[in-house]
């Protein structure tokens, strides 16, 4: 029979241990970004970069920063699409595994509210209108109507669960309602669409890309997300208590839905700022917190930082492959990461004995 | 600390499941709550811990009404053990444990809540258990995991929701030698609902007998148990003697035929 101070040291390794794979993981996604600068269409490679960024951080070290042409692909192109791919990454993997927390259920995504079909709804009425003919990818027309219907279709889901009482089903099936509802009106678009340009405007939208990232939308994306992620990981014990379920939740002083309610929205607020954006990026939600559970277990303290790390490490990956692989046209990044996070899922969930979840 | 259950009622939306229950509890007291599938029994324990609202009466602990507490101070006074508790998600004993630490953690643990934790796993003596994952356990060790998050509350009053119903005779044992441990060592105050009429008597200072969400009998399990309150109760023939622990020993015989309507239990 171990002694309580044995066991109590035994918890202690292991929240070390948990800390130090956090660490890793976020080192692995500074490689990642490094690596990702240095490579793309065009010559600037790891030195120049490095040269440009740094000029760019530290103005009085003197550095050269080198040709006007390095600095606009470095600062105007691969650095706002690889921040954006960290903070969709990030923001999309955050949520999923709040929302998977919360409502009990491993198969949820962050899209579970029905959204990603409203904002392809919100996102087709605008292009097929012809509003933002001349940039239909870059119109902020489209990304504001692809979030005012994401918030529409939260709304509606809001409102369906309390005729019943907000619980995990009601708020899970409503959702499904709703992603139908809007998925018909979408087909709907799509089948009546007027032009050819307009319908492939519209499908190349729902692949999701990082392409048009600048950094003015990332500095409306980043502080949604940087918030909601935060109070997403400050409602870590109230997410673990509630995996007890509702009763036990309630004896403990949890008021469940009090935090069913805060979590979904905030997930549901960043992402769909995020899509908005981008358009659907799939498999990065649902994914990152199933390997960040295998890795680090289901205490939300780590295991919401570690989703939020491996998610932007993934988004990235798949991003800078994306580039990588058809330099000239622009592969939508929603296509690589399930390509490549398959694999890796299926390794993750092979590799390991134990029950992954009841 | 002591507990008093005043003209307590409660409605499934248009069924009563309680009413006008009054029971007193005193300090290092252990109360069985018997009674047939659908009396109440766990209508009962939740309306104490407030996870349900009665509809009318009130629950005092000190004198003090429950409805009236500050958020997060109950959590601190009542620990509930629920019938079945799984999680979806894979946990360890420790962290599962650790959870009855939260009404005093805001975000970091404390050495104290990891001391205290520790100590409960060697008290149940499921230390060894502690890195282990909830659902790789037996039923017998899951239910003293689930007793031992309610005891890392630290609390006063242990409400307990048929504890032994999963387990086999040698974990029904140790199960409520603690909890009856607990009582003398801590001065808990405990009340559990119980299906099995022998362990209740063998383990309990008082006994509640429940008809219909009415209490029927109270009092010392030789009051309460007699083959006349359990024909009327259970519409069940029985035959109560001593046991050789000098506690009632119920053998049921055989079901009344026009007897009591049974309802399933509602969870």
């Amino acid at each position: 029979m171990s002694t309580a101070s044995e066991v109590k040291k035994l918890y202690a390794k292991g929240e070390k241990r948990k800390v130090l794979v956090i660490l890793y993981a976020f080192i692995a996604l500074l490689i990642i970004t490094v690596i990702s600068v240095s490579l793309g269409a065009g010559r600037p490679r790891f030195m120049e970069a490095a040269q440009v960024i740094l000029s760019k951080i530290f103005p009085f070290l003197g550095i050269n920063p080198g040709s006007k042409n390095t600095q606009n692909i470095i600062l105007l192109a691969r650095l706002p699409r690889i921040v954006l791919a960290i903070i969709a990454g990030a923001g999309l993997a955050a949520s999923g595994a709040t929302m998977q927390g919360v409502l009990r259920n491993p198969l949820v995504s962050p899209f579970i509210l029905g959204i990603s079909a409203a904002a392809g709804f919100g996102a087709a009425l605008a292009i097929v209108l012809g509003i933002g003919v001349f940039s239909p990818y870059t119109g902020y027309i489209v990304v504001a109507n692809a979030f005012i219907f994401s918030m529409l279709a939260m709304l509606m889901v809001y409102g369906i669960a309390c005729l019943r009482g907000i619980t995990p089903e009601t708020v899970i099936l409503a959702g499904v309602a709703v992603g139908f509802l809007f998925s018909a009106l979408l087909s709907l678009i799509q089948f009546v669409a007027p032009e050819y340009e307009a319908l492939r405007a519209v499908v190349y939208w729902l692949m999701g890309q990082l392409f048009t990232a600048t950094w003015e939308k990332n500095l409306i994306i980043l502080p949604i997300v940087l918030v909601a992620n935060a109070l997403m990981v400050r409602h870590s014990w109230d997410i673990n208590v509630m995996s007890l379920g509702e009763e036990t939740a309630t004896s403990l002083g949890v008021n469940s839905r009090r935090v069913l309610l805060i979590c979904i929205t905030l997930g549901t607020l960043a992402t769909a700022s995020i899509i908005s954006f981008t358009g659907i990026i799939g498999f990065i939600g649902l994914v990152s917190p199933h390997i960040a559970r295998m890795i680090i277990g289901s205490d939300h303290r780590f295991l919401l930082p570690c989703s939020i790390l491996l998610g932007a490490c993934l988004l990235l990956c798949s991003d800078t492959l994306a580039r990588l692989v058809f330099m000239r046209s622009e592969l939508p990044v929603g296509i690589v990461t399930s390509l490549i996070g398959v694999p890796f899922f299926l390794y993750f969930l092979l590799s390991r004995r134990r029950q992954l979840w009841h | 600390m002591k507990l008093i259950i005043n003209k307590l009622s409660f409605n499934y939306k248009s069924i009563a499941a309680l009413k006008d229950v009054n029971l007193e509890l005193g300090v290092g007291e252990v109360m069985s709550i018997v009674g047939p599938n659908g009396s109440g029994k766990s209508t009962l324990l939740k309306c104490i811990d407030r996870i349900l609202k009665p509809k009318q009466g009130a629950v005092l602990i000190n004198g003090r009404d429950v409805a009236n507490m500050k958020h997060g101070e109950l959590p601190k006074i009542i620990g509930y053990v629920p019938q079945n508790s799984t999680s979806t998600f894979p946990f360890t004993v420790f962290e599962a444990v650790l959870m009855g630490r939260k009404p005093y953690i805001q975000w970091s643990v404390s050495e104290t809540d990891k001391e205290i934790v520790a100590e409960i796993l060697k008290f149940l003596g499921i230390s060894k258990l502690a890195e282990r994952h909830l659902n790789e356990l037996s039923s017998g060790e899951q239910q003293k995991v689930i007793v031992a998050r309610a005891l890392a509350q630290q609390p006063q009053i242990l409400l307990l929701d048929e504890p032994t119903s999963n387990l086999d005779i040698k974990h029904q044992l140790e199960v409520l030698s603690i909890i009856k441990g607990l009582t003398q060592s801590r001065q808990l105050s405990v009340i559990m609902a119980m299906h099995d009429l022998n362990l209740a008597s063998r383990f309990s200072d008082k006994m509640a007998m429940l008809k219909h969400g009415c209490i029927f009998a109270v009092g010392t399990p030789k009051s309460v148990l007699t083959e006349e309150n359990i024909e009327s109760v259970y519409g069940v023939k029985s035959h109560v003697t001593n046991s050789v622990l000098d506690s009632p020993q119920v053998t049921p015989i055989e079901p009344i035929a026009t007897g009591v309507e049974n309802s399933e239990e509602s969870k």
